[in-house]
């Protein structure tokens, strides 16, 4: 494997990987629980990146991701790190 | 009517069935392959056995005791001599057999491995997986467990299982046979099963294997008498007498001892008639047809597809109390109303409650009987049904109806006719967007076709050269006011495709604005009350006076339905773009500008009142509502063809004369053309033609060949059009936007142009050459498709070829692009159906996961968008600064080309190439 980093890939979105704190604030601001969220694979691209950056990242966490958007120029969504399933 | 609910479903459990499971619901034991004995009575134990059910209407059923409608309908069952394999099972029994220990039957996995994946089953649902998750973990489980050598529990060698399509499994080359599929299956312990996603209470493998077939009641597949008396059976039923009479066969070879070779091709043929009787159209294996050749309808071919039970017969369902006729215009309606015929209107009802209130008016109603006669020449609603209170339905006739009047009392509900203001849903197929059914109030009239006003075609993409349209009448009050606050075509004048009025002026109602207002003509009494007849507007305001005589301007009487404090500044359509507006003193009169509810100049045309760009009608929706708009729209029809009436208005074939002076110029321009493309041809061959950066030599030559020949069309379109004036009925039309473009002028006066196909110039035909008129390899103008003629000086019989060609491509792509849209349309539908949006501004699915956390990412709500943007800041600054602002604002510069003039320009194509009655069926897609 070569060293490229996905996330640094126009077509990519910047992916932040959410502090515990954060994760709750955005939760309770929602107001929903963490099953409700869209999810990620374990085994995305983008989350083998922030696995470099912040060690192993474990199932449940929250992924906080920067889209550019038509309609609102940036916008943020969330998603949930799930399990990976080998294809 | 409203039945109360006594059981509500907690939930729906989805299960395999066990052979016990089908012996036990059996009513009866099926062995004998005959249905009927000679008296014409079943026989018992037969596939028509009177304990399966009835279906003639007397009898009783020996199971339950209960008469035709009443009973449901047992099962029995047929005891298999030999088990078989369900083919819709054979991908769940493959995964099994792969990742089953093939001497011990446990999973091929160790503890720790199975503990792992048990455990990440469990964990799917504490983060919101759904069933797509849990099909993905139990597939990588059974991957993972099939991949083994050797088995972890007894140390087996494993070895290699392979389908042989569609029911047949092989075992390292060695055949296995359905008995030792079952055997194997049955040795699989129930907690070696969650591992791959398998409930072992629900399902237990070997179950996966047939023992027992369940052969479905008689209900289910009812026998038919023909007229000639002859009994005609059910493909269910045919089918199975296959599957007795060779389980009959093999039986008896069976306990006979017959010689293994016979036995075994029974076996197989039994396996192909349950195979068939489960799904006729299994890859692999021929259909079982009928005598005819027809092939038979078994049990998945009932449930699949468009024509299957599910989406033919539980999604969508024939209807009561609906209407379809052909449709035609009728301006003087309102844009919320349409026209009934008295006939559909005296067949479609409308329930009424009785109440103290209304028992007088009702009892008069019914009085009428059921086809009143006209009084005074008009419309008089009678009564079909009334309904008592003991759930009784009575017809009226002329001779009970005075008797029933009298005994009708609150609580009976009359079903009376339907009469004006009534409200009903009105639709137009292919049912595209959500404004091709809206709620409109009735109005009954003479003649035989439902009309409606002619600003709402395009919502419903209709026109009237034969299309017919469905009505339904709405049954209860709660259906009404929600059609009515949610469907009625006011409310839908904005399109949610781009920000703006889909509703709107079309055709002559825009060559009839421009009349009325193109350059403020005057306007006579006696035409003045011709056009405002019928329309509620402002007062008149003082006349001019010109020679005693009284005079209004067109402007003043469109300001007329304005409302008073209305004020807009653009550019109409008849603009043409100069370098520097002149705004005010423009001398084509393109520049609007309404103050006060006072249009004070310009032109209104499409861009004023037109569907799709019209900006006035835009303004009065978003400011004034859509009660305003409706009233504006209701009055501009009226005035437009009022104004079109007056001033006449007409369009032939001479409207596109042009001098012979011109036609001459145009020849010499085209012969121009075609002379350079010569020589660029002849430069070709002698290799001096210079080679464009990223093309091959022939590709240089033909773009420098279109180029010169759009440049010769474009010439010759401009030769024509300064001999054709604004005072041509045909350059009205297309620069106000009514009808028709510049392009379709020029190619009628001046020259049709370049023939394409796949955007390149005609070449396929012949060898070398698309005609024989030509020489092979001849690259010229003519050769490859240039017509040179116009649609009104005719083409040469070469010229006319070329055009077929492409018009050829333009159809098949119409007819391509549709029926591949459609699908599209479909399955984006089915994606996207259950998805809400929540009060918290949440997009949801019906499992109240989010998919978007803010509607659109930016909570705009497309219909009340201006073209997409949530705020229109130009009017805006408008409103605040006044006339300062057209300052600032760059008026009409700004997006003028948006979506919406996309969309139009691609309907109207659609319709001129009268593709509309496509079918857009794509067939079985599930």
């Amino acid at each position: 494997m070569s060293d490229f980093n996905v996330l640094t890939h126009n077509l990519i979105p910047e992916h932040h990987l959410m502090s515990e704190d954060e994760a709750q604030q955005m939760l309770s601001e929602l107001n929903i629980t963490r099953d409700q969220l869209p999810k990620i694979r374990k085994g995305d691209a983008c989350i083998k990146v922030l696995e470099r950056i912040h060690g192993p990242i474990e199932e449940g966490r929250i992924i906080r991701i920067v889209r550019k958007s038509d309609t609102a120029e940036s916008f943020e969504v969330y998603r949930l790190v799930i399990k990976d399933v080998k294809r | 009517m409203m039945r109360g609910v006594s059981k509500r479903i907690g939930s729906i459990r989805f299960a395999t069935i066990s052979p016990d499971e089908i012996r036990r619901m059996s009513a009866t034991k099926v062995i004998t392959a005959d249905t009927y004995d000679d008296d014409g009575f079943p026989i018992d134990m037969g596939l028509m056995d009177p304990h399966l059910g009835v279906i003639e209407p007397g009898l009783r059923c020996k199971t339950c005791g209960n008469k035709v409608d009443e009973c449901p309908g047992h099962f029995g069952h047929i005891d298999l001599a030999m088990p078989v394999i369900h083919v819709g099972m054979v991908r769940e029994l493959k995964k099994l057999l792969e990742s089953t220990c093939r001497s011990c039957g446990r999973l091929l996995m160790t503890k720790e491995e199975a503990a792992e994946a048990s455990e990440a089953m469990d964990a799917v649902d504490d983060l919101g997986g759904d069933y797509i998750d849990y099909r993905l973990m139990a597939r990588a489980a059974a991957r993972g467990a099939s991949k083994k050598e050797f088995c972890p529990h007894c140390g087996q060698p494993q070895e290699k299982i392979t389908l042989d399509k569609p029911t047949t499994f092989r075992e390292g080359g060695h055949k296995l046979t359905p008995k030792e599929v079952r055997e194997r299956l049955e040795r699989i312990p129930d907690e070696d099963l969650p591992p791959l996603g398998i409930n072992p209470e629900t399902c237990r493998p070997e179950w996966m294997v047939l023992t027992a077939l369940a052969v479905p009641p008689v209900t289910v597949r009812p026998s038919i008498t023909l007229e000639s008396g002859d009994r005609s059976e059910d493909d269910l039923t045919h089918k199975m007498v296959d599957v007795l009479r060779i389980n009959q066969r093999l039986r008896e070879n069976r306990d006979a001892g017959a010689p293994q070779l016979i036995v075994e091709d029974l076996w197989e043929l039994l396996q192909y008639h349950v195979t068939t009787y489960f799904d006729n159209q299994t890859s692999g294996i021929p259909p079982a047809r009928h005598r005819s050749g027809r092939p038979l309808k078994t049990l998945v071919q009932r449930l699949k597809g468009k024509e299957g039970r599910f989406r033919s017969n539980l999604s969508g369902k024939r209807v009561n109390f609906s209407a379809r006729t052909v449709i035609s215009p009728d301006p003087t309606l309102s844009i919320n109303e349409v026209g009934v015929p008295f006939e559909a209107a005296r067949e479609l009802t409308v329930p009424v409650h009785v109440t103290p209130g209304n028992v007088e008016n009702l009892r008069q109603m019914i009085l009428n009987g059921n086809t009143p006669e006209f009084r005074d020449g008009k419309y008089v609603p009678g009564v079909n049904y009334v309904i008592r209170t003991d759930g009784r339905r009575v017809r009226i006739t002329d001779r009970n109806s005075e008797l029933i009047s009298e005994s009708l009392e609150p609580g009976y509900v009359v079903e009376r006719h339907l009469m004006d203001n009534d409200v009903v849903l009105f639709n137009r197929q292919p049912s595209l967007h959500r404004m091709s059914m809206m709620a409109h109030t009735v109005r009954v009239m003479p003649a035989k076709t439902f009309r409606f006003n002619l600003c709402v075609c395009p919502p419903y993409n209709a026109d009237f050269d034969g299309d017919e349209m469905n009505l339904h009448v709405l049954q209860s009050d709660e259906a009404r006011a929600e059609a009515l606050i949610l469907m009625r075509v006011q409310e839908h004048i904005m399109s949610p495709r781009f920000g703006g009025p889909i509703i709107g002026a079309i055709h002559d109602h825009i060559t009839g604005t421009y009349l009325l207002t193109h350059q403020n003509p005057l306007f006579t009494k006696q035409q003045v009350l011709d056009v405002l007849t019928n329309i509620n507007h402002r007062p008149l305001p003082e006349p001019h006076i010109i020679d005693g005589k009284e005079y209004w301007g067109g402007h003043e009487l469109f300001s007329l339905i304005l409302p008073e404090d209305l004020r807009m500044t653009f550019k109409a359509s008849i603009c043409q773009n100069c370098p520097t507006c002149k705004k005010e003193d423009c001398e084509l009169d393109a520049f609007v500008k309404v103050r006060h509810g006072i249009l004070v100049q310009g032109t209104i045309d499409e861009k004023g009142v037109g569907s799709f760009k019209g900006k006035i009608l835009d303004k009065i929706t978003r400011d004034y509502g859509s009660e305003k708009a409706r009233e504006f729209l209701d009055n501009v029809t009226k005035m437009a063809i009022g104004a079109i009436m007056v001033k006449g208005f007409t369009t032939g074939i001479d409207d596109e004369d042009i001098p012979a002076e011109a036609t001459a110029q145009i020849n010499d321009a085209l012969s121009d053309a075609i002379k350079k493309v010569s020589d660029l041809v002849a430069a070709y061959h002698e290799g001096i033609l210079e080679q464009m950066p990223g093309r091959t030599l022939d590709e240089t030559l033909e773009v420098e060949v279109m180029k010169v020949l759009g440049r010769a069309r474009d010439e010759a379109g401009q030769i024509a059009g300064r001999h054709l004036g604004m005072d041509n009925s045909a350059v009205i039309m297309a620069r106000s936007g009514a009808r028709g473009s510049m392009l379709n002028l020029s190619q009628m006066a001046g020259c049709i142009g370049q023939q394409a196909v796949r955007g390149e110039r005609l070449s396929r035909g012949y060898w070398n050459r698309t005609l024989p008129h030509f020489r092979k390899g001849d690259l010229g103008a003519e050769a490859k498709g240039f017509v040179k003629n116009s649609y009104k000086s005719g083409l040469t019989p070469t010229e006319f070829f070329f055009h077929a060609m492409g018009g050829r491509e333009g159809l098949v792509d119409t007819a391509v692009r549709t029926s591949r849209s459609g699908y599209m349309q479909r399955r984006l539908i089915s994606a996207l159906e259950d998805l809400k949006l929540k009060q918290d501004g949440t997009v949801r699915n019906t499992a109240d996961t989010i998919i978007q956390i803010h509607y659109g990412e930016d909570g705009i709500d497309p219909t009340r968008s201006v073209s997409g943007d949530a705020v229109d800041v130009d009017d805006v600054l408008s409103e605040v600064l006044g006339d300062e602002a057209d300052l600032l604002t760059r008026i009409g510069e700004t997006r003028q080309v948006g979506y919406a003039t996309v969309e139009k320009d691609l309907m109207e194509t659609m319709e001129e190439e009268e593709f509309e009655e496509l079918d857009y069926d794509m067939g079985g897609d599930d």
